[in-house]
């Protein structure tokens, strides 16, 4: 455990409602509020609460959404400030830390403004998918839609503003960069990020249970790829 | 077994059950009925298990013609309703012989009229339910997120019989008069600023970063719903609620009835399609036993805010429960709603 976590405040309980319990660690971005948020997340599910629904970790908290009409409001407090207190203590047994590689082809029909990336940037492209491709990322939050992965760890060099104009419909796979986050799209959907490649990896399958292959926690690392010589659209790797 | 050809949907109809909790860590919403009661009471009235898939239909104007003789039952929102233009009653059974044509009609009050049929919608399960959540592309009839359309048809799904998880008809009746009239004493009157919904909600997660001027005024006005009110939220327009400082939080989670101010200092009252995470500022969150009436809430509808604790959100629910077993309890519990039951019941 590192002298932050040792010395970082209690986190804050607060009721959303009578149905959700908010479970605060602080509120800015950063990697140490998202572990904890994680790590409680999984301690609360691990712990076979019969009304829990699910615990639900963000940036900066954890939502442990709760079915009312089975637990007094006291009782699922104390139960969930209990199991919070021995996870903060505990530290990351009950987290899995996958390191998942998603392969990417940059550029050409896949990555429409990695050139515009390059150019913002002052570098070659081959510059962007180099600094692109060195940091393992964090998925920090799962949110916005089906299985899109907040992912800390961007280098600033290419941070580029989303477009002017977003999109009516950026391709699923689809690997871009808005601001200063990079993210990928896992289903199909409008949007202004700037994409700079695509993977041909199914991040987001509704037919599956659970239905997305990252999780808040994981690492991704980004691997350059060739695309295939024949076929027009990439190939779906399930 | 085919049992119904939809002639008409009306603004937005879709197949909806109680939707798939416990997937918004993947970024899916929990989804589902708006009303969860009112699919619930349409399903016991027909004698299906309480959360079989049944249509929700935005603000009315359905129609359908029976394909083989079928037990169906409305619930929800107050809407005029005939066979073949003969008056039939929301909140009871109705039997369709074949080549019969169900037409409901605009609703009085209420925003979602729900239409069971014995067996239920036979739909394919995404994610465990049927419920259609457009945004995400999953639910419906092929599980593809579209919405009903007119020419559709509805298969049902267990056979006309009796499911047997289902509820007893004389308990269902009951039921049925008990959620018709709290939703009638909460929504005949909605259109007027003196019959304004009063919604419970618990304050917080984020009620310390808004001035006390702030709680105060969202505490004690008036505020109308607006247009821009979907199955994601109802918007909300009236006195702006002030925050302290900036109205934007590192996101987090976004619970059932969060309500959210955004900049602009207007209520947001997040419902089943929500996104599952935002970085709006959440001032409170609604009663769970509330969900269901701001469900039911339509444009031009008007609400307000009560405080209650945690713990009297609790015995809300408790509350409810009892009334649905004894109608004479839910009539009880009214104090001043029970003169816009009574005005309901003079109309219809």
């Amino acid at each position: 455990m590192g002298e932050a976590e040792r010395t970082a405040a209690a986190p804050v309980l607060r009721w959303a409602g009578d149905g959700a319990i908010v479970i605060e660690y602080g509120e800015v971005i950063s990697s140490e509020l998202a572990r904890r948020a994680q790590r409680v997340a999984a301690a609360l599910e691990a712990a076979g609460l019969p009304w829990l629904v699910e615990a639900v970790p963000t940036y900066r908290s954890t939502l442990a959404v709760i079915r009312p009409e089975e637990v007094w409001p006291a009782e699922a407090m104390q139960a969930v400030e209990r199991i919070v207190a021995a996870a903060e203590s505990e530290g990351d047994a009950n987290v899995e830390r996958r390191v998942v590689e998603v392969p990417v082809y940059y550029g050409g029909e896949y990555g429409p403004d990695l050139g515009d990336v390059a150019a913002h940037a002052g570098l070659s492209p081959e510059e962007v998918i180099a600094i692109h491709i060195a940091p393992t990322y964090e998925v920090q939050m799962i949110g916005f839609m089906l299985g899109f992965p907040y992912l800390a760890g961007m280098d600033p060099r290419i941070a580029t503003p989303r477009l002017t104009t977003p999109r009516t419909l950026i391709p699923a796979g689809s690997v871009g960069i808005a601001g200063n986050q990079t993210g990928v799209y896992p289903l199909a959907s409008p949007g202004g990020w700037r994409i700079i490649g695509r993977t041909p990896l199914r991040l987001a399958d509704p037919s599956s249970d659970p239905p997305c292959l990252l999780r808040a926690g994981d690492m991704v690392k980004f691997v350059p790829t060739e695309p295939p010589q024949e076929s027009k659209t990439p190939p779906e790797v399930v | 077994m085919e049992v119904l050809e939809i002639v008409s949907t009306g603004p937005l109809a879709t197949v909806q059950d109680l939707g798939r909790p416990g997937r918004m860590k993947y970024g899916v919403p929990p989804g589902g009925a708006l009303d969860r009661e009112a699919l619930q009471v349409a399903n016991a009235l027909v004698g299906n298990d309480l959360g079989a898939p049944g249509v929700e239909i935005t603000l009315g104007g359905f129609s359908a013609v029976a394909l083989r003789p079928v037990l169906v039952a409305v619930a929800g929102a107050w809407a005029p309703m005939d066979v073949d233009g003969v008056p039939a009653q929301p909140y009871t059974t109705v039997q369709l012989e074949a080549g019969q044509t169900l037409n409901i009609g605009h609703a009085a009050w209420g925003a979602r009229v729900y239409l069971a049929v014995a067996g239920g919608v036979a739909a394919r399960a995404v994610l465990g339910s049927a419920s259609t959540f457009g945004r995400g592309k999953m639910g419906g009839l092929d599980g593809d997120g579209k919405p009903l359309r007119s020419g559709d048809t509805i298969t049902a799904a267990g056979g006309q019989a009796q499911s047997p998880g289902s509820m007893n008809p004389s308990a269902a009746r009951d039921w049925a008069t008990a959620a018709l009239i709290r939703r009638a004493a909460a929504l005949a009157s909605a259109g007027t600023a003196e019959g304004a919904v009063m919604l419970r909600v618990v304050m917080g997660p984020q009620d310390h970063l808004f001035t006390e001027d702030g709680i105060t005024t969202f505490t004690s006005s008036v505020y109308v719903v607006t247009p821009l009110t979907d199955r994601m939220g109802a918007r909300l327009a009236g006195p702006t609620v002030a925050h302290k400082g900036g109205a934007d939080i590192v996101s987090d989670g976004i619970p059932a009835g969060a309500i959210q101010i955004p900049g602009d200092g207007n209520p947001i009252i997040m419902l089943a399609d929500r996104q599952t995470t935002g970085g709006y500022t959440k001032i409170a969150c609604l009663a769970s036993a509330d969900l269901d009436i701001a469900g039911q809430l339509r444009p031009g509808d008007h609400v307000r805010f009560q405080s209650v604790s945690v713990e009297e959100a609790h015995a809300l629910l408790e509350q409810d429960r009892a009334a649905r077993t004894r109608p004479s309890l839910a009539l009880s519990l009214l104090g001043d709603g029970l003169e816009h039951v009574v005005r309901v019941v003079e109309i219809t």
